[in-house]
């Protein structure tokens, strides 16, 4: 078993109450920043700790919060991203679901870093409910004094807010989310300015995903070194992977980060293996954005090497044999899935999704989305899948914001491990969904 | 005035006479704008048309978004910029339950597309479309961080996950038989089948 941090009380009945979170330790982290450390402390702290953004891109949390403007007299705030849209990704629902008080003490904590005296969780609307599990926790810990003015009789005070987005994947993107948060259409702005400079209404922001946040309540308890001797290299810490399709065992696993693929495949403490006795095809291992890799790339390395739940191992070779562990919604399709089918539906996603301020990205996913209508109603050529990698191409680099990159890698990815499949529907002008007939039986309870 | 902003909707002057926030959804309406700062109160924005939504029979028309803006004292262009870039609001009256059907990937992978087939053929309607006695709306959606638990669908603050068709029969049996209109900002989730 590996060393779990984030989710190990999840069964614990109660531990979605403060008296029950307090009585497994809760609140700890609190104590010890407030009472025995500086700000700048837990921010080295975090620093040693090597905790990367769990959001996607897996950014040094530690050096994004020593980005923070400090001006004289303009508020600062810490926002936390809970609008998880990525397909494949569900993490944090989970966590706030199960565990809402851990996001709360993590919010505290780094507010108390970064000298924010207000925060906002931002949630994707869909998620109202867990909203609701939220504000109640907020509720429960200004009542016992962990908000509020002089919390645990510092100076320290701060105030904390859940708002609730309407459905836009877009908002995901940090100063999307923050337009969001001011009440308008979920455009992302143009960098720099970024928003540790001027964020949320013009002032200094830091915006880090939920399971960041959780993250700082163990690396201030245990501190930053012993934290970053879990886990393997530049990967330190624990990961919450969001498991889904074609497995006997979906669901959230905490893993420590370095445990081989193969291991977190077929495992019993993890996936169980492929359901219905199948064979595995391919994976998407860290959200919908990012390189699919068939079974023999996803398992080892073009070198060879056992691949590895980590950043570096799933980024080993680069786009041309390898992915990126992003968000950690690891997809996982047995031999009947379409390639071509699965790409459609992720192609669709982003079509959908586009906020359409950039060209390449809306003219470009809308496009991509018919060309491979095409392939799935029997009417495409060979040569769509030029065009289509074409199209691509021309995405990448060329927009404000990652959306359109998120859009064209999936897209890449398949035409560069299972172009037979594409060719082979072009070419035969017919598309047959086998995996449709082997669907697990849905008129079975 | 208002009329011209909303593009397609025609605007009725004495629909925007009758409606008003009572005065619970009025009290949550003034907590929603003091989670913010003074003057930042248009960030409420979101949050206040999930409440008018919910009280205004399931949509948003043109005269409840003049209604929100006056609130809000903006413009009224820009509650229709936000309420048309979202996908939980809709523009156009819809039935008393919005089944969101996920389609996305890990819903497609475990039999998403039967599902809505199977609610197609049930209702007798399309995607889009609402049935003849204003219970049903079919919507298809995209990944609503269920994918662990497909093929799933929501509907108001209700997750229904690992759907058969059996199940689908339930749920759809049961919102039939209570007849009510449900919302996002509904409460009564854990009634999950
Ligand atoms: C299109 C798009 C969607 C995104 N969606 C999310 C999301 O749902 N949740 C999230 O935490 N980060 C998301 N991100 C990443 C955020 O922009 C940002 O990098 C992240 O919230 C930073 O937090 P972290 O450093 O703690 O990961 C998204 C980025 C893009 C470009
Ligand atoms: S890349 Fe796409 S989503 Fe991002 S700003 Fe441009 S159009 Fe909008
Ligand atoms: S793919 Fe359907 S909930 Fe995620």
């Amino acid at each position: 078993m590996g060393k779990k941090l984030l989710i190990h009380n999840d069964k614990v009945p109660g531990i979605d109450t403060l008296e029950v979170y307090r009585a497994h330790g809760g609140y700890a982290s609190v104590e010890k920043a407030l009472k025995t450390m500086k700000p700048d402390q837990v921010t080295d702290e975090v620093k040693k700790s090597g905790l990367r953004g769990r959001g996607g891109a897996g950014f040094p949390t530690g050096l994004k919060w020593s980005f923070l403007a400090k001006p004289e007299g303009v508020p600062r705030y810490l926002v936390c991203n809970a609008d998880e849209s990525e397909p494949g990704t569900f993490k944090d629902r989970y966590l706030m679901e199960k565990i809402p008080h851990a996001l709360i003490e993590g919010m505290i904590t780094s507010s108390y870093a970064l000298g924010a005296k207000r925060s906002y969780i931002y949630i994707r609307g869909e998620y109202f409910y867990v909203a609701r599990i939220l504000e109640q926790a907020i509720a429960e810990a200004y009542a016992a004094g962990w908000l509020g003015q002089n919390i645990l009789g510092t100076d320290f005070s701060h105030d904390c807010y859940v708002q609730v987005g309407a459905g836009a994947y877009i908002c995901g993107e940090e100063t999307a989310l923050l337009e969001s948060l001011e009440g308008k259409r979920g455009n992302p702005r143009i960098k720099p300015p970024f928003p540790a400079v001027a964020g949320l209404w013009g002032c200094p922001t830091v915006v880090n995903n939920v399971e960041t946040i959780a993250a700082v309540c163990p690396i201030v308890n245990m501190g930053g070194e012993e934290y970053a001797k879990i886990g393997v290299g530049k990967s330190t810490g624990t990961k919450l992977i969001s498991a889904s399709g074609h497995i006997n065992k979906p669901g959230v696993y905490e893993i420590e980060l370095g445990v081989p693929v193969e291991e977190f495949i077929y495992s019993e403490e993890y996936c169980g293996g492929i359901r219905n006795g199948k064979k595995m095809k391919a994976v998407v291992a860290g959200g919908s954005s990012v390189p699919i890799l068939p079974t023999e790339l996803i398992l080892k390395t073009a070198k060879g090497e056992p691949r590895l739940m980590s950043y570096e191992s799933l980024g080993d070779g680069g786009f041309l044999t390898g992915t990126m562990l992003g968000s950690g919604g690891f997809i996982v399709m047995d031999e009947d899935t379409s390639i071509v089918k699965n790409l459609f539906t992720f192609t669709r996603f982003y079509h959908h999704e586009s906020c359409g301020q950039c060209s390449p990205c809306r003219e470009g996913t809308g496009w991509m989305e018919k060309i491979l209508k095409k392939f799935l109603d029997g009417t495409a050529n060979e040569s769509d899948v030029d065009l289509l990698w074409d199209i691509q191409s021309k995405i990448e680099g060329k927009t404000i914001c990652p959306l359109g990159e998120a859009a064209a890698w999936p897209v890449a990815a398949a035409i560069r491990h299972f172009k037979d499949e594409f060719l082979e529907i072009a070419r035969k002008k017919k598309f047959v969904d086998v995996s449709h007939y082997n669907r697990l039986n849905l008129a079975k309870v | 005035m208002g009329a011209q902003v909303h593009g397609t909707q025609e605007y009725n002057k004495s629909k925007r006479a009758g409606i008003k926030f009572n005065e619970d959804a009025m009290k949550i309406v003034q907590k929603l704008i003091s989670n913010y700062p003074e003057g930042k109160h248009k960030s409420a924005l979101i949050p206040i048309l999930h409440v008018a939504q919910a009280e205004f029979g399931g949509w948003l028309s043109a005269e409840t978004m003049d209604y929100v803006a006056s609130i809000l004292k903006i413009q009224p262009i820009e509650v229709f910029e936000v309420a048309s870039f979202y996908s939980m609001f809709n523009l156009k009256p819809v039935g008393k339950c919005v089944l969101d059907v996920c389609q996305t990937s890990s819903c497609w992978l475990s039999g998403a597309e039967d599902i809505v087939k199977y609610i197609e053929k049930k209702l007798n309607i399309k995607v889009g479309e609402t049935t003849k006695d204003g219970m049903f709306t079919l919507k298809v959606a995209e990944c609503l961080g269920s994918c662990g638990t497909a093929p799933m669908m929501q509907c108001g603050a209700s997750f229904h996950e690992k759907l058969t068709y059996d199940k689908v029969d339930s749920i759809l049996d049961k919102y039939k038989a209570e007849g009510k209109q449900r919302n996002y900002t509904d409460l009564d989730y854990k009634n999950t089948l």
